[in-house]
């Protein structure tokens, strides 16, 4: 069976179609160039407009934050808390202490849930061989899995899956934690604009520390070691998929009521730099994108919407955002280059072993492991045991039965931005009132600056840049490119 | 063991929540259930339309069968984008393999509605056979040799949100595009958004029972017996959120509370759609028990069809 639509060129290319990139939320198509067992060229098409923005306008300030939810079921509190800062802001809301932290609690615990689920249940079928039933197979022949690797790895395998099971009640203990606090899970009722519309009760967050210390476990007993054990079995991943190494970070989980100190600070990198975050220098390319090109160059508050399906030349529905011209990557290993936090004792001793890395910090792991395949899976894992020292101050600091609500007031005129990190990366919810209603809402989500095409200028999105010199050494099993674009969380 | 539709409906709306329905799913009816629908596991294909596969993560909430023995023992997920194995093109080329050798007898899960403007465009799902397929075109191909499709999800059900007032993708349900398209499989809506693992598994289990008791034809012909005037399961969505809510009582005593946080007294004057929505969440509550959204904030009504323009604004005052 042949794995993939294959085009053979007179060149010695191949083009490989993959579509859908399975595993993911949302519908992605690659398209790769293949040549001399390298990806050579890329394209990324996401092939769904829903248009929430359109929808939006019209309609009461207070009920974006849930429709914004349903963009995305696996990350539905980011889109919340995206909306509910544009709309504190838009409003004039002064969020109380109690209310800020108790939205870092049902965040921070769809953070865990999304990090466990993208490594367990969408990208460890890259690497492990599960059972030999539906949903998983069919699969490739040719893999590349642990098992392929080297015989003496079974029991590696066979581990993984085990914790593949156990992950999935894991990620449901943290949707009960969200639930707490948030209502239900997925889409909650508990993040509003004004704060967050459930008072933390001490049995509450007996509770919820009781579910944590089961998760904190799984972190770093199961999630945390496997990585690196998988990561080392692998290390011809950590060389490749680097892509433009520009990234960039809003901050995320407040740790201060005037929002000027977070758990991972905003930023931006590129060039080999560091710069401050400044929003005025995010702008929105569609020259390649399914929209009018009247809409293109535009700062995503003065941005538009207007689909434009059958437009000649494009090949995606995903917008192509740009910092000053950069095209930028976004997600854990953004936000853990732009914070350098320490590495966890785990990751410390593995990469010594394993790699004879000494390293301390994140930043240790240097530019060329840090941004590649690997080493975003290694991001990942080491965010998610990074914020588990957060949660347990955040549970010290929260005050049972102390207000976490303030009635907001929708005024005749107002504009507002939220800015915060979706647990897949960078998001930004722009809201402007008039006349009470909503006037513009306009979104730039992960997705949008991860898998974007190429802008205005022809430079290529971050994924299809990570993908050039991926190795393909079979084209009837090219593995590894769905394993690169999956590294994204896109 | 056999389970009536009598005993599904006393277990669904009679007991309290977090035991019925872990008692209902005994690993027991799983069992009796395997081999119901053609000898071995029913496939299941299930595609995404527009939607945010948020009723796919909600069904991953399935506590009582776990997930995973439902995903192992009680069906065969051949097609699922979000966890299956395969991709690209042969996993879309497998999905139309199994529509045709199960003809009949496989069951067609659909999540996200179907946006049928610009000739489909707006949701284009995979390739097979070198051709960019999109929703429209996939239901028009596996619809109608599926034993029964499941419409999963507000959307799926009635159209939801990517149908909402300002869409401009002619999003639509599966019910209407079968009208449209003259498609007579029976549907099964479970709308929510998301729907209750319960709910879906439920269905599904009495689905394979009734099948299992009284063949294929007559048992589906059971379990639209069970349906409603919106073609939702009545055991689920056969009652009114206010009539039972908690807060009625202070209801009745008109004491309202005042904001979002308060939780002392009736929530329709701060937006709770609870009286004009159907559902079960009263007693069933998310996420194994843990809450709901009255007790956290208001109702919604997003299993119901006028969702979201008929519940908005959402918030009142």
């Amino acid at each position: 069976m042949s794995s993939c639509k294959r085009v053979a060129g007179a060149t010695g290319k191949t083009t490989l179609h993959i579509d859908p990139v399975t595993r993911i939320e949302g519908h992605l198509k690659a398209e790769v160039v293949v040549e001399g067992g390298k990806v050579v060229d890329a394209k990324l098409s996401g092939g769904m407009f829903r248009g929430f923005e359109t929808i939006l306008r019209g309609r009461d300030p207070r009920d974006s934050s849930q429709i914004v939810q349903r963009i995305c079921g696996v990350c539905p509190t980011a889109h919340a808390t995206a909306s509910v800062m544009a709309q504190d802001a838009a409003m004039d809301t002064k969020v109380t202490t109690n209310g800020r932290i108790t939205r870092n609690l049902i965040f921070g615990a769809n953070y865990l849930q999304s990090h466990i689920l993208h490594f367990y249940h969408l990208a460890a079928q890259d690497f492990v061989q599960g059972p030999d039933s539906a949903p998983f197979v069919p699969r490739y022949k040719n893999s590349d899995l642990l098992t392929d690797r080297n015989k003496g790895l079974a029991a590696v395998n066979a581990a993984a899956v085990d914790q593949y099971v156990e992950a999935l009640t894991v990620r449901q203990v943290c949707h009960e934690m969200v639930a707490m606090f948030g209502g239900k899970m997925p889409h909650v009722q508990g993040i509003v604009a004004g704060g967050s519309s459930e008072i933390p009760t001490k049995e509450r967050l007996i509770e919820y520390a009781a579910r944590f210390d089961l998760v904190k476990k799984f972190v770093i007993e199961k999630y945390l070691p496997v990585v690196y054990l998988v990561g080392s079995q692998y290390k011809d991943l950590f060389a490749v998929g680097q892509g433009h190494r520009a990234c960039i970070a809003y901050g995320v989980f407040p740790l201060n009521d005037a929002m000027t100190e977070f758990m991972l600070k905003p930023g931006v990198y590129y060039n080999g730099q560091d710069h401050a975050l400044d929003p005025a220098q995010i702008h929105e390319d569609v020259k390649y994108s399914w929209f009018d090109d009247s809409t293109t160059g535009l700062h995503y508050s003065k941005g538009q919407t207007k689909p434009n399906p059958h437009k000649e030349g494009a090949y995606s529905f995903v917008k192509a955002p740009r910092y000053n011209g950069v095209a930028c990557e976004v997600g854990p290993l953004a936000r853990m280059w732009i914070e350098n936090p320490p590495l966890s004792p785990i990751g410390q001793k593995a990469l010594k072993e394993h790699f004879g890395l000494d390293a301390k910090r994140f930043r240790d792991l240097g530019e060329d492991a840090a941004f590649s395949l690997m080493g975003r899976h290694v991001a990942r894992a080491e965010e998610t045991w990074y914020m588990l020292d957060f949660i347990e101050s955040w549970l010290k600091e929260v005050k049972p039965g102390e207000e976490t609500y303030v009635k907001p007031e929708i005024p005749d005129t107002g504009v507002g931005t939220g800015f915060t990190e979706a647990p897949r990366g960078s998001l930004l919810h722009f809201l402007s009132i008039k006349d009470k209603k909503i006037d513009n809402y306009q979104i730039v989500s992960a997705t949008l600056w991860n898998c974007n095409p190429r802008d205005d200028k022809g430079q290529r999105g971050p994924v299809e840049e990570a993908l050039i010199g991926i190795p393909v050494p079979d084209i009837e099993n090219p593995v590894n490119v769905a394993r690169l674009i999956r590294a994204f969380d896109p | 063991m056999s389970l009536s539709r009598r005993d599904f409906v006393k277990l669904c709306t009679g007991t309290v929540a977090g035991m019925g329905i872990s008692q209902m799913f005994h690993p027991s009816v799983c069992e009796a259930i395997s081999g119901s629908l053609n000898g071995s596991r029913p496939p299941v294909l299930w595609v995404q339309g527009s939607g945010c596969t948020g009723c796919s993560v909600s069904l991953l909430n399935s506590v009582n069968p776990h997930i995973k023995d439902l995903l192992l023992d009680v069906i065969s997920l051949e097609y699922h984008p979000t966890v299956m194995a395969w991709e690209g093109e042969p996993a879309m080329e497998h999905m139309y393999k199994i529509a045709e050798e199960y003809k009949g007898g496989f069951f067609l899960a659909v999540e996200g509605s179907i946006p049928v403007a610009a000739d489909g465009k707006y949701c284009i799902i995979g390739e097979a056979h070198h051709k960019e397929i999109s929703m429209v075109q996939a239901m028009k191909d596996l619809a109608p040799k599926a034993a029964a499709v499941l419409a999963l999800g507000t959307c799926a059900a009635y159209g939801g949100i990517p149908a909402a007032e300002g869409s401009e993708t002619g999003a639509m349900s599966v019910r209407d595009f079968f009208a449209q398209e003259g498609i007579a499989t029976p549907v099964v809506n479970i709308p929510g958004c998301p729907p209750h693992p319960d709910w879906i598994v439920g269905t599904v289990v009495v689905a394979l029972e009734a099948i299992k008791t009284h063949g294929l034809a007559a048992g589906l012909g059971e379990v639209v017996k069970l349906l409603d005037s919106e073609g939702r399961p009545t055991p689920f969505f056969g009652e009114n959120i206010h009539d039972n809510c908690p807060y009625l009582p202070a209801f009745d005593d008109d004491k309202m509370c005042k904001t979002l946080s308060d939780k002392d007294g009736c929530r329709m004057e701060v937006g709770c759609k609870g009286p004009s929505t159907m559902a079960d969440c009263y007693k069933r509550k998310w996420n194994n028990g843990i809450n709901w959204c009255i007790d956290n904030a208001v109702c919604i009504g997003c299993v119901e069809p006028d969702f979201p323009d008929g519940k908005s604004p959402f918030y009142e005052m």
